[in-house]
């Protein structure tokens, strides 16, 4: 199998598989319990909430562990919005954000809250004067993604940061898909909250966590028990917990590392797809843009078919189809960045990780330039593209 | 996801392809809704459809349910034709998921649309068949 889905989830690494193997039949106490077994959990509880602080260069009390990125922008997002209800109702985010943020908006909506979702340019790059022409004086909370799981584009967060800290509104980030990946500093960045989740990162599925600035006063999101200083109840997930501890440690230690080596892979691949296949396009920003992602929109053919033909050849990838999400209209963020809704079914995501190899990129090209040409081959688009010999033009909006 | 029969349609479609000098061609659905399909029937003068083909831009299942209809309308008279709904595609590809059912709807319409095409081209009226809705760029501009 080549997997080539990095940013759907990734594969958990021998190294944190290791480490949290003893916390299932070993060391199994519950961490706040108070017999010295149970010190021990929360001792190696307490070890990875350091280790996931240092990777954004945060405190380790501003951290709290939650099931995942989803959670996580939940609690931020609505948190902060009913403890700043006093001073209006007010949210800025962008249009290309994840479903987990983008929906808990909507949910908002409907509770009387205002929403404005910022643009982007043809990259997926927040347009900021058009975040700061948002700001208004009931503005409570600026959220926007650290970077983009589809396209990869990188946000200007520390401009951002700088905004929201100039009017005096609390920003939030979705990082998770650029925690570990990416360097980020909550403080260089002026970010009062960060969502983060460990399988992204060769941790397990199920653990993430919610940075909140110290001073942040937002309320609970599950309430409960008094476990993470009484702002996030449940027993802690001890093995989780450790996991990602483990998994930002060594996404520190190897973050240059790892990049480097998947920026050189996801260059090598961008470069052969565009030069080898036909009709094909990058979306999203060429330079700002995660280690590990790479993004195109081949014309004439529909992504769900490139998918299942991909993975009778043992490649796993995934498209911003219609078809591949069970909704009718495909991706919000390649219509957001101007795709016709052709590109956008037409459209490819691979990302990868520092795991990948040369040589699997090379079967995989080998394969999808073989599966587009089948498909275009049976494209009624296609057919009439050659027929009345249309020009580009028309094609590019 | 899907059955066997679909993947099998998908992975070895049959009749892919166009029909120089066909008696009829209907192409239906979108690209915004991310499909389209296209069917090329001959038929000979006795109303008998001698060969079918088809070109589609869409997911597995548009090119299974494709695939499908042009074998079940092969070597079959219009009138039988016009009798292969989307009940019948599905049926005989074992079943589609929900989110799918439209791509089986898509196929019956496209056969019908190739009939009507044939109809307009010789002057006939077949019985039961409405004039498709089949405009691609107008639906694109809804």
């Amino acid at each position: 199998m080549i997997y080539l889905d990095n940013a759907a989830t990734t594969r958990v690494s021998e190294e944190v598989f290791e480490a949290i193997k003893p916390f299932f039949c070993e060391q199994y106490a519950n961490p706040s319990a108070i017999y010295s077994a149970a010190g021990r959990c929360m001792a190696a509880v307490e070890a990875a909430r350091r280790q996931a602080a240092a990777l954004v260069g945060a405190q380790s009390n501003e951290i709290y562990f939650t099931s995942g990125g989803s959670e996580a922008d939940n609690w931020a997002i609505r948190a902060a919005a009913e403890a700043n209800q006093g001073k209006g109702r007010h949210i800025i985010t962008s249009a290309i954000e994840h479903h987990a943020v983008l929906h808990t908006c909507k949910a908002l909506e409907k509770q009387g809250y205002e929403v404005t979702y910022a643009g982007v340019d043809e990259n997926g790059v927040l347009r900021l004067e058009e975040l700061e022409r948002a700001i208004r004086p009931d503005t409570i909370l600026i959220t926007v993604m650290a970077a983009n799981n589809e396209i990869g584009t990188i946000q200007p967060l520390a401009e951002i940061g700088a905004l929201a800290k100039k009017h005096g509104i609390l920003f939030h980030t979705d990082a998770v898909q650029a925690y570990g990946h990416i360097p980020l500093d909550v403080d260089a960045m002026q970010i009062d909250m960060l969502s983060a989740s460990g399988h992204k990162l060769h941790a397990p599925k199920g653990t993430g966590l919610l940075y909140i600035r110290r001073g942040v006063k937002i309320g609970s999101f599950i309430y409960g028990g008094a476990q993470e200083r009484s702002r996030r109840a449940g027993t802690l997930n001890t093995a989780g917990i450790v996991g990602m501890g483990e998994a930002a440690r060594l996404a520190r230690e190897r973050m240059e590392e790892n990049a480097r080596r998947e920026r050189e892979l996801r260059d090598y691949l961008i470069s052969r797809v565009l030069h080898e296949i036909p009709y094909s396009r990058l979306n999203g920003d060429a330079d700002r843009r995660l280690p590990g992602n790479a993004n195109f929109s081949f014309r004439f053919v529909e992504g769900e078919s490139v998918l299942i033909l991909l993975d009778q050849q043992g490649i796993c990838a995934s498209s911003g189809s219609a078809c591949t999400s069970g909704a009718l209209d495909p991706s919000h963020v390649l219509l957001a960045i101007g795709l016709t809704h052709e590109a956008a079914h037409g459209s490819l995501r691979l990302t990868l990780s520092a795991e990948n190899t040369r040589e699997e990129l090379d079967y995989t090209v080998d394969r999808l330039k073989e599966i587009i040409k089948r498909l275009r081959d049976m494209s009624p688009l296609y057919e009439d593209f050659r027929k009345h010999n249309r020009t580009e033009a028309e094609y590019v909006q | 996801m899907y059955s066997e029969k679909v993947m099998d349609h998908f992975s070895n479609p049959r009749n892919v392809g166009e029909l120089e000098n066909a008696s009829g061609v209907g192409t239906v659905g979108n690209a915004k809704c991310g499909d389209i399909m296209r069917i090329y029937l001959d038929i000979d003068e006795r109303g008998m459809i001698r060969e079918a083909r088809f070109k589609t831009f869409g997911c597995g299942a548009a090119v299974a349910t494709s695939s499908m209809a042009t074998e079940l309308v092969k070597g079959r008279t219009v009138q039988e034709a016009l009798a292969v709904t989307n009940k019948a595609v599905m049926e005989a590809l074992d079943g589609l998921p929900p989110a799918k059912v439209h791509c089986s709807l898509l196929a019956e319409e496209a056969i019908h649309a190739a009939l009507w095409d044939y109809a307009q081209k010789n002057g006939l009226v077949i019985e039961g068949l409405e004039k498709p809705v089949d405009d691609i760029e107008e639906k694109q501009e809804e």
